[in-house]
């Protein structure tokens, strides 16, 4: 039951700081529950990630996994819950005063210096997945491939999670 | 925003919740475009510049913004159960299957072949998440100005491993007070 706690405030607190979603709290969600917590270890979390990438649904599933890992179905849900709660009822309560700030000098500023941050953020997550994911050098050449296909062409990112689970069937990667 | 225009749709709560349901079964790695598709072309529920400046706020506040999104639509046509629904209906269906696949894993996670085939799909899932860095990256407008905050916010948390919370708020400090000031001098 301490442990359902633990995951939900440690959820809570990090909602708190998700600017640009769950993708762009990665390296923090691994501090805390791997380094911090030892909940889990690098090889885990980045199955966890990379499980949650298969699956459809927003990006912060990964955190539903996580919770389910650590506590069974009582975690998950107290993880999901935590990281969403929050600010869904902040954003319920402030939407109305919101719209009479539209256009003021400081929210504009706060909109564009948010923007390069949530861009380091989510730079340093696919960082530590690389990294945590202890890859070979044709792992790293998938990577690479991956990051410039995506890039170039318009393919559902689908495709990409079926040949990445091919490669790694056949031992290539 | 509580002016409908007359063609738009009201939906209900059974309407909500299948609505926001079919936009997280079908999202892979955001789902954002798919909320965009349903709310705007599909539905009808709201115009491109209302979901604009809504999705402004979302983004503007932490938190997945695909959630706040959905309790900021949900709130606007049916209030608190609207709220409520809404984002049940979005993540209900997606929370069901990985869960399903997280058994999958306790079972059969520790077989060679699983983690082989883990690793794959990590690494793609890694070069996405650099794809997606990138194209966040470009859309930023001054990026001469800007794009330096986000080389420190990689310095600070993937190289020296600072806690999010101090390098988001003196980031914010600094990033934030460059684009007041700019603000202010035209």
């Amino acid at each position: 039951m301490s442990l359902i706690v633990d995951l939900f405030r440690e959820f809570a607190i990090l909602s708190f700081v998700a600017f640009g979603g769950a993708t762009a709290l990665l390296p923090e969600m691994h501090r805390v529950v791997v380094e911090n917590h030892q909940w889990l270890d690098d090889t885990t979390f980045t199955h966890l990630y990379a499980i949650a990438q298969a699956a459809p649904g927003p990006n912060v599933l990964v955190v539903t996994l996580i919770g389910w890992h650590v506590a069974g179905l009582g975690g998950a849900l107290a993880a999901t819950l935590a990281m969403c709660l929050p600010m869904s009822v902040l954003i319920y309560l402030l939407i109305d005063s919101w719209e009479s700030f539209a256009g003021k000098r400081w929210q504009r500023a706060i909109s564009i210096g948010v923007a390069p941050l949530a861009v380091g953020l989510v730079f340093s997550g696919a960082t530590l997945i690389s990294q945590a994911a202890g890859l070979g050098l044709a792992a790293w050449l998938l990577l690479a491939a991956t990051v410039l296909a995506n890039l170039k062409t318009g393919l559902h990112p689908l495709w990409f999670i079926g040949v990445g689970a091919l490669l790694g069937l056949l031992g290539l990667v | 925003m509580n002016q409908h225009q007359p063609n738009q749709v009201r939906p209900d709560l059974r309407a909500l919740f299948l609505g926001f349901s079919s936009v997280g079964l079908s999202g892979f790695g955001g789902v954002l475009p798919f909320a965009r598709r349903m709310l705007v072309d599909q539905r009808g529920w709201m115009t491109a510049e209302e979901f604009n400046a809504q999705l402004g706020l979302c983004q503007f506040l932490p938190g997945p913004n695909v959630v706040n999104l959905a309790v900021l639509v949900g709130k606007r046509y049916r209030g608190l159960a609207g709220a409520i629904v809404a984002p049940v209906g979005l993540l209900a269906g997606p929370i069901a299957i990985v869960l399903l696949l997280a058994m999958l894993y306790d079972a059969y996670g520790s077989l060679p072949v699983a983690q082989s085939m883990l690793r794959g799909v990590a690494a793609v899932g890694a070069g996405l998440l650099f794809a997606m860095a990138w194209r966040m990256g470009m859309a930023i407008r001054d990026k001469a100005a800007f794009l330096p905050f986000a080389a420190l916010v990689v310095f600070g948390i993937a190289w020296l491993r600072w806690p999010m919370l101090w390098v988001m708020l003196a980031g914010l400090l600094l990033s934030g007070g460059l684009a007041y000031w700019r603000l202010g001098r035209r």
